[in-house]
């Protein structure tokens, strides 16, 4: 068994802050932001980083990349520890936050690539090559030439990601990659990222309040709130042990009063159309089924599986 | 030397971005030499009307002023974007310097490097080039050391005040004023003999901001002055010791900001 490629144990951050107290006076408050976290990654994994926002995603990344210094606890990212060895450690990571860009503003995509080429020392031809395969993977090859502030937002993500990927990280972390872009972009980014981790073997954890995201890209879900790891298995895992309310969409014969059935509660009712949620472990689908039909005649129905949006929300209210 | 030539081409990126904008690009740079220019006028007409100051004659005191405007203007070119920390300290932008593998000074330098002030730079060196000709310096391999020593060693010392005053926004977030009072402030007092000035201002420019190295002593000691401030003239020979001094605390300063700010986050 390898050592694993991001290990924390016991990680907290916590900040002062000054609240007013009075009309001069502040008090100096502290806000804990991480409050011990264990987490160990393998090498390869993908996995999903999810949490309300200011549950302590972005400072654990933070954390992770030796940006912020972690108040106790211990940290290695590739055996490193990060506020130490920040500088060696930023040759290892590529790091993409979807808030801000990493890019030079007025410069074509090109020359940022070729700057980034310098300041991580890449030797030539192994930067051509990347350049060659990411701009293929995410058909970047028009775009080259263009100022980056004359970017879509989604062509300009795209550029973020081969901009972080370049020197050839071992490691790759995403706060938000995929925020404010339109269905399209969104796949291709995942698709890309998909590909890098399988292609390349290149270990990802990302951020994000697309659960679609999650669905798609990760075996492995982590959940944050209030600063502690809530959750942590495969996203099938979770998926069960939490989806236990699905829903029975009945058709019934002619439109009619809410039905009153043991075992279950009707949330929602259009025309003939029924919507009966009930929990797994207290009733089966046919049982429900047949207390049903024996009070109205059915045309059609299915049975709703819980998404991992309805599970979240569940885990988040309580 | 390899940061060097990483921070070169960040320079270039930065010229390059900014030469698109061309029309702005002229503006300031005339706007910063008129102002520049303005420091030259003051002098100039204080001279219309006395002979002397503080003992030292009209192209004297233009030496002075040159010896302390290209040193600070060199580094107003290259170090004084340490200032802006605080403005990407604000907008959390700084957490992006902290992810590259370049010393953070280094990449704020190059990133917001403005060839416009090369402005600041100009007006002195034709003041000082001139004064070099015209004041009476016995010349000699000494003094062509001296000067060149001294102007490094000025761009250091100013370099310094720059970083150290601009660390202050790392825990204050707003301190460009307590910053602007030391490095504009400075450059003007420097451009003055030490002599004019009253006692306790003297002492602070000589051993506590040690700006009087940059240009004061290097100038009594190239113009044959003995006992300037009564200290031997050979304290001119200092000034290197005292920009390497100031290189180590301002480095030390600095990195002491830079994990401050880390702790507290954004």
């Amino acid at each position: 068994m390898t050592e694993p490629v991001i290990d924390v144990a016991g990680l907290s951050k916590s900040f002062t802050v000054m609240r007013k107290a009075g009309r001069v006076r502040r008090r100096r408050e502290q806000m804990v932001a991480v409050a011990g976290i264990d987490l160990h990654i393998e090498r390869g994994a993908m996995v999903g980083y999810i949490g309300p926002n200011g549950a302590g995603k972005s400072t654990t990344i933070k954390m992770l990349t030796g940006i912020l210094v972690p108040t106790a606890g211990r940290v290695r990212v590739d055996g490193l520890e990060p506020s130490r060895a920040r500088t060696e450690l930023a040759k290892r990571i590529g790091v993409v936050f979807g808030q801000r860009s990493q890019l030079w503003w007025d410069l074509p995509l090109r020359d940022s690539f070729d700057l980034l080429r310098h300041v991580y020392r890449v030797p030539a031809e192994r930067h051509a090559a990347n350049l060659q395969r990411y701009a293929d993977g995410l058909d970047l090859g028009p775009l080259l030439d263009v100022p980056v502030r004359q970017l879509s937002l989604g062509q300009r993500m795209r550029g973020e990601l081969t901009a972080a990927l370049l020197h050839d990280p071992a490691i790759l972390l995403l706060d938000e990659p995929t925020i404010g872009l339109d269905v399209i972009s969104k796949e291709a980014v995942r698709e890309f990222l998909v590909a890098i981790n399988r292609d390349q073997g290149t270990t990802v954890l990302l951020t994000t309040h697309d659960l679609t995201d999650v669905e798609r890209l990760c075996e492995r879900l982590l959940i944050i709130d209030h600063g502690i790891l809530i959750e942590d298995g495969t996203v099938a895992g979770i998926t069960s042990r939490y989806g236990t309310e699905r829903t029975l969409v009945v058709d019934l014969a002619e439109p009619g009063e809410p039905l009153r059935i043991a075992g279950a509660a009707v949330t929602r009712v259009e025309g003939p159309r029924q919507w009966l949620r009930f929990r797994r472990d207290e009733v089966s689908a046919s049982e429900l089924l047949t207390r049903v039909t024996a009070q109205v005649e059915v045309r059609d129905l299915s049975v709703e599986e819980p998404d991992i949006e309805s599970i979240v929300r569940e885990i988040y209210r309580r | 030397m390899a940061s060097l030539s990483v921070w070169r081409r960040l320079v270039g990126a930065r010229v390059r971005a900014d030469w698109q904008y061309r029309t702005s690009f002229f503006l300031f740079l005339l706007s910063q030499t008129v102002v520049a220019c303005m420091d030259l006028a003051v002098v100039v007409s204080i001279f219309s009307q006395v002979d002397s100051l503080g003992g030292w004659s009209g192209v004297e005191v233009a030496l002075l002023f040159g010896l302390s405007g290209v040193p600070f203007g060199l580094a107003d070119m290259t170090i004084s974007q340490v200032e802006t920390a605080s403005r990407h300290i604000k907008a959390g932008t700084f957490d992006l310097f902290l992810l590259r593998p370049l010393p953070t000074l280094l990449h704020l330098s190059a990133t917001e490097f403005a060839l416009r002030r090369l402005g600041r730079v100009l007006q002195p060196l034709v003041v000082l080039l001139a004064a070099l000709v015209l004041a009476p310096i016995d010349w000699s391999l000494e003094t062509v050391v001296l000067l060149l020593t001294t102007l490094l060693s000025g761009t250091l010392v100013f370099g310094s005040v720059w970083v150290v005053t601009s660390s202050i926004s790392f825990w204050t977030v707003e301190s460009q004023e307590v910053a602007n009072a030391f490095t504009y402030g400075g450059s003007l007092a420097t451009g003055y003999p030490i002599d004019v000035l009253g006692t306790w201002l003297r002492r602070i420019l000589t051993f506590l901001v040690p700006l009087a190295f940059v240009a004061y002593f290097p100038a009594a000691r190239m113009l044959g002055r003995d006992e300037p401030l009564g200290q031997p003239s050979a304290i001119a020979w200092a000034t290197p010791l005292v920009a390497v001094a100031s290189v180590l605390v301002a480095r030390a300063v600095w990195s002491l900001a830079v994990r401050h700010h880390r702790s507290t986050g954004s």
